[in-house]
């Protein structure tokens, strides 16, 4: 597996200051655990024995004493090749699944801090180590992914200290305490309160911004030719999870329809929303079904997507593993199947509709509709009834409380929202192409 | 030392400026919320846990304050850059290797990006406290539209460089719109916008040619997402923060029922 340019001198070096960062972030830790409560000193010691090696790992990688070929501080290759084993777009939606489910089931376990810290470390480490194979630091090194490298370390953040708040909340509220947020709430001055934490908050955001101005430069590529190409051509990060939407709908759905629907249904959000619990406050168990659901569309569909278009889509959009070489001549063997191929030449073991040659406009649309009768029923049913079958069955107190028009523009945006894993798992398990698959009109679904 | 501030404190000059003594009483800590312009943003007082940094996440705040920040350093990066196909590429060019300053580019970039992700952070803050509920609904909308302007100014901005990265993220961006329904000429139903058979979408009509000001991203597109970038959207999302923040304070607060 030794395909590629081995580490060099300066990338060792710089993995150094991330170790030595590393290691004095558990310094801190464990001088903090020290202080705060004595009789974890055996808790302590471990950590501190960790820093240590850290510290050790730092000073290998810092004084440069061995050559790049030998150095031996890097990713095994036997996980770099389980890893690139299982890369591809089923196992990595399982995994995001699996990680968003595990969060919300085990929140009260999660939100504790060493777990946090311990999680942090791992995923800290594994970026580290992984940095050392050629591959993964094309891709991660690039001067436009940065930034989503950091986002994910600060949603991650940012969703543990929701769920630790909201935990916390919800343990106050079972056993009849006031909430967090209103202990402790008197009304205090602004000036100086909030006037000096906001000039705080402007510094930090200033000095932050400076250095990474100094230390990564901005991209700056060949000059625009629209003779070349690039392969893979991507969109701008934050719209990734839009294009990687094309791998299962037409552009009018992926590019368009779905996103317009994204932002009705965020606009739509304060007039869905009839619970009125959970208002200034953070909570999980008073509004489990808004968060989850919002949760669901941030975490997995938006920054899941994006991740995925951003790291793991090379060119021609195939899928490659984090370690793997983006070889332009990867074959993905593509056959899918339109709805109603399945049905007239599987089922019915017929000839699809088509109309005679010749034919005026008037018939040709006959045969159309003959054609795709099927999926266009479903897509109509999916849209008009499936609504009533909700508000009948699973969310009936829902459908109750918030009245009719209310109801259909909710279930309808959820069954929009639903629509896209919905289409993902018929392409995975039955290589469905197209539910309606019209392209004489461009009208493919 | 003492008696040159408190010269400079009561001259004529200072206080024509600052309206009363400085802010290290009661008193004159209300009063200075209620004179200054810029801090009568913010009220006199409010709820200790309202500001608490590990309820805030102070998200919207940095994120308006990358909005400053790339203001000054775009405002910067005008006096410099070109927008012609004989110039951007190299004034961008020289922005990396010759020009003094030349980093505001750098920080006007990583700034862009930030502000991105921090937009995103405060909705999701937003989201999970509850603050759009009853009476902040108008404002939630207000920070979606936010959201979209601030994802458009980032596209439009990501074009100028002219260099590769630039041109074919923006024709992989824009080629979305060929297949806008009915506004496309390859979404579904253009057809059904004609005349005696005659197309009224095509190719040279269509919501990406109006997007790009030409079938494909050229110079016109260069010159219609610089307008974009740095004239009619700012002035947008310069109006749609005051109605946010002013909203804010006539609904009673960033968070909580009234």
């Amino acid at each position: 597996m030794t395909h590629n340019p081995d580490l060099t001198s300066s990338v060792i070096f710089g993995l150094g200051w991330l170790y030595l960062l590393l290691s004095l972030m558990n310094i801190w830790w464990t001088a903090r655990i020290m202080k705060t409560d004595p009789h974890r000193d055996r808790e302590a010691a471990l950590w501190g024995a960790y820093s240590g090696l850290l510290f050790m790992a730092a000073l290998a990688h810092l004084t440069g004493s061995s050559s790049p070929q030998h150095f031996h501080i890097r990713m095994p290759n036997f996980i770099k090749e389980f890893i690139d084993l299982g890369a591809a777009p089923v196992p990595y939606f399982t995994l995001t699944m699996v990680l968003f489910i595990g969060v919300v089931v085990l929140r009260k376990w999660f939100v504790k801090e060493t777990v946090g810290w311990v999680l942090l470390n791992l995923s800290v480490l594994f970026l580290t180590l992984s940095m050392t194979d050629y591959d993964f630091r094309q891709i991660v090194g690039k001067p436009d992914n940065v930034p989503i490298v950091s986002m994910l370390f600060i949603v991650g953040f940012f969703t543990w200290l929701y769920f630790k708040r909201a935990v916390d909340n919800d343990e106050r509220r079972a056993a009849g305490r006031p909430l967090f947020e209103q202990e402790k709430n008197d009304k205090i001055l602004v000036w100086p309160d909030l006037v000096y934490s906001e000039l705080i908050c402007m510094v930090v955001t200033t000095v932050v911004l400076v250095a990474w101005a100094l230390l990564l430069p901005a991209p700056l590529e060949e000059p625009a030719s629209s003779a070349q190409t690039p392969n893979p051509s991507k969109a701008p990060w934050y719209f990734l999870g839009l294009q990687e939407m094309l791998v299962y709908f037409d552009p009018w759905m992926a590019g368009v329809v779905l996103p317009s629907m994204i932002l009705v249904g965020l606009m739509a959000i304060p007039y869905i929303d009839f619970n009125k619990l959970g208002n200034g406050y953070y909570t999980f168990n008073e509004r489990k079904f808004a968060i989850l659901t919002f949760m669901f569309g941030f975490l997995p569909l938006w920054v899941g997507m994006i991740i995925l278009g951003t790291f793991l889509r090379g060119p021609n959009w195939n899928f490659f593993g984090i370690y793997e070489p983006w070889d332009a001549h990867k074959l993905e063997v593509l056959n899918n199947v339109n709805l109603s191929e399945y049905f007239w030449i599987y089922w019915l073991q017929a000839r699809i509709p088509t109309a005679p040659a010749g034919a005026d406009e008037f018939t040709k649309i006959i045969y159309i509709l003959q054609r795709e009768w099927l999926g266009l029923l479903l897509c109509l049913f999916y849209l008009a009834v499936v609504p009533f079958l909700l508000a009948a069955t699973i969310f009936r107190s829902f459908a109750v409380k918030m009245g009719f028009i209310r109801f259909i523009v909710f279930s309808n945006l959820l069954l929009f929202m639903a629509s896209l894993p919905i289409k993902m798992v018929l392409r995975w398990s039955f290589s469905l192409k197209y539910i309606v698959g019209i392209p004489e009109w461009f009208f493919n679904i | 030392m003492a008696s040159v501030g408190d010269y400079i404190r009561g001259s004529q000059i200072w206080k024509s400026i600052f309206r009363h003594p400085a802010p290290i009483d009661r008193r004159n800590r209300i009063v200075v919320m209620l004179t200054n312009f810029f801090l009568h943003l913010h009220p006199v007082s409010i709820k200790q846990q309202g500001i608490a940094l590990s309820y805030t996440w102070c998200m919207g705040g940095i994120t308006f304050f990358l909005f400053l920040a790339e203001t000054v350093t775009g405002v910067l990066l005008m006096f410099y850059y070109r927008p012609t196909l004989e110039h951007a590429f190299n004034d961008i060019l020289a922005l990396r290797d010759v020009t003094t300053l030349g980093v505001m580019r750098e920080m006007h970039r990583w700034g862009a990006h930030a502000m991105v992700i921090t937009v995103w952070l405060h909705m999701y803050r937003v989201f999970l406290t509850g603050s759009y509920k009853p009476p902040r609904e108008f404002n939630w909308v207000v920070g979606v539209l936010l959201l979209v302007l601030t994802l458009l100014l980032s596209f439009t901005g990501y074009l100028l460089p002219w260099d590769q990265l630039a041109i074919w993220a923006i024709t992989v961006g824009s080629n979305m719109a060929r297949a806008t329904p009915f506004l496309g000429h390859e979404g579904p139903g253009f057809q059904l916008l004609n005349i005696g058979g005659f197309d009224l979408i095509t190719n040279a009509s269509d919501a990406r040619f109006i997007l790009l000001g030409g079938r494909f991203v050229g110079e016109m597109t260069l010159n219609r997402f610089y307008i974009l970038h740095c004239v009619a959207i700012p002035l947008v999302v310069a109006l749609l923060i005051a109605i946010h923040f002013w909203r804010i304070r006539k609904d009673g607060g960033i968070s909580q029922p009234l």
